[in-house]
């Protein structure tokens, strides 16, 4: 474990990405990134959860017994979805209709529990903050990357603003009607581990 | 380990529940009155749209939504005798709850059930449109499923011969985006305005069809677009259309409008 803080924070990003490297949260990324408004809310709501979740658990990591440490670590999580989604709901409201059940099922989005048992079991408060802070920008560093190629073929708009005229409104871009649907993340994903893998060759496992 | 006596299993477990649930029902019930702001406004600001008050994707403030909204009278409608029900404030009528519930809704039969709606409320919401004191649209609440998802919205008819369609609005689906969810599409939302419903025998005529509509025909006026890619939404909103529009549900509403005149 890097335990540097500017390794913390910045290793998720692309050395140890969860989406990419330990293929985690990959529902949400799917079903999220159709468009860039709503993958962006996503990634803001994932940063909040992720890291206060990491903190929590860290503060309380030396109280919890080890037979109940799961349940507690998933009340934290599911608490602090809930208060997400009820301030999405009241001061979002139409981001919050799209998202949908997606915000429920940050709950159940494996990098926030995944780095609660790997990292802020063994961490102090600070550095569980910076991994936490680093694990879901790198979860969002996917999510945009995605939601920007989906949106961007898919509708031919950015952020809901049109960039390519469409050929049903008289212009000359007929939309990839592929792109909108869940698969697309999944190629759009397959490529981006293969590009990081090509760049950084030391995350292709060993045959 | 001392952490891992019963007592301290015990006693961590209750922490952790405490502070959580102070948390969440903190926020919930701190929220919970922007939140109801919000519901009602999502739901005039469809009014207002499928009323052609106000455009698709405008953004409107709070107290624009309001001030247009003034224009707008809510009524109750009982469906089985198209009659005004004036014991239920309108106001606080909510459709959608009452037809789950079974004192206030009854079951669609199967055979007749083309929208899928399973149940519906015996008593219907409508608003009135009007513009310097006329009565200008009469605005109907619909709903049926689609390929995902039930679909709610609302179909504004003109006042004028209750036949001629307005605006055709949804305010929640969950259909796919880009094919079925382009029902919100405000290009095919233009589509509807001057369609008429019915045709000379007064029988539900309007369809969605595959493909583009070939101007010129006779019935052109009843047809619009299909989305493409999204042959099964399409169908829905036609069915629910014809559900609601029909004998079934609006169908007595609408004839005692036609006989007596709007009010």
């Amino acid at each position: 474990m890097a335990d540097k803080p500017r390794d913390v924070l910045f290793r998720p990003l692309f050395d140890s990405n969860p989406i990419a490297l330990l293929s985690l949260g990959i529902c949400s990324a799917l079903a999220v990134t159709t468009k860039l408004e709503t993958a962006s809310i996503m990634c803001l709501a994932v940063i909040f959860v992720l890291c206060c979740s990491n903190v929590a658990v860290s503060l309380i990591r030396n109280f919890i017994p080890a037979n109940i440490r799961i349940i507690v670590e998933m009340t934290i999580i599911a608490s602090l979805v809930i208060v997400v989604d009820q301030f999405l709901r009241a001061y979002a409201f139409e981001i919050s209709k799209q998202l949908s059940v997606f915000v429920g099922l940050i709950i159940t989005n494996c990098i926030i529990m995944g780095r609660a048992e790997a990292f802020a079991l063994q961490n102090g408060p600070g550095l569980s903050f910076l991994d936490g802070l680093g694990n879901a920008l790198g979860y969002s560093v996917i999510l945009m990357v995605v939601g920007v190629l989906r949106e961007l073929f898919g509708s031919g708009s950015l952020f809901g603003v049109q960039m390519f005229a469409l050929a049903a409104e008289g212009g000359w871009y007929a939309p990839n009607g592929l792109m909108l649907l869940p698969p697309s993340a999944f190629f759009i994903i397959g490529v981006f581990i293969w590009a990081l893998r090509s760049w950084k060759s030391e995350q292709v496992e060993e045959e | 380990m001392a952490n891992d006596s019963v007592g301290r299993t015990f006693s961590v477990a209750l922490g952790v529940c405490l502070v959580c649930s102070v948390l969440v029902s903190a926020a919930a019930v701190s929220l919970r009155p922007t939140q109801a702001i919000n519901k009602t406004l999502d739901k005039k600001r469809n009014i207002l749209m499928a009323a052609g008050l106000l455009k698709s994707g405008e953004v409107a403030s709070g107290e624009r939504v309001e001030e247009l909204y003034a224009n707008i009278n809510p009524r109750v409608v009982d469906l089985a005798s198209g009659e005004y029900v004036n014991e239920v404030d309108p106001v606080a009528y909510d459709q959608r709850r009452a037809a789950k519930d079974p004192a206030q809704s009854k079951v669609v039969p199967a055979a007749i059930d083309i929208a899928n709606v399973k149940r519906r409320a015996l008593h219907a919401s409508v608003y009135l449109v009007s513009q310097k004191g006329k009565i200008k649209k009469v605005i109907l609440p619909v709903h049926g499923l689609g390929l995902w998802s039930t679909l709610y919205g609302f179909v504004a008819l003109d006042a004028r011969d209750l036949n001629t369609i307005r605006g055709l609005v949804y305010y929640e689906h969950a259909e796919t985006p880009g094919l079925g969810g382009e029902v919100d599409n405000p290009s095919w939302k233009a589509l509807w305005d001057g369609k008429k419903a019915f045709d000379e025998n007064g029988a539900v005529r309007i369809e969605v069809i595959r493909g583009k509509v070939v101007p010129g025909r006779p019935e052109t006026q009843y047809q619009v677009d299909g989305l493409s890619g999204a042959t099964i939404t399409s169908r829905g909103v036609r069915d629910m259309l014809r559900y609601w529009l029909g004998a079934e549900a609006f169908g007595p509403y609408l004839a005692k409008l036609k006989e007596r005149g709007v009010s």
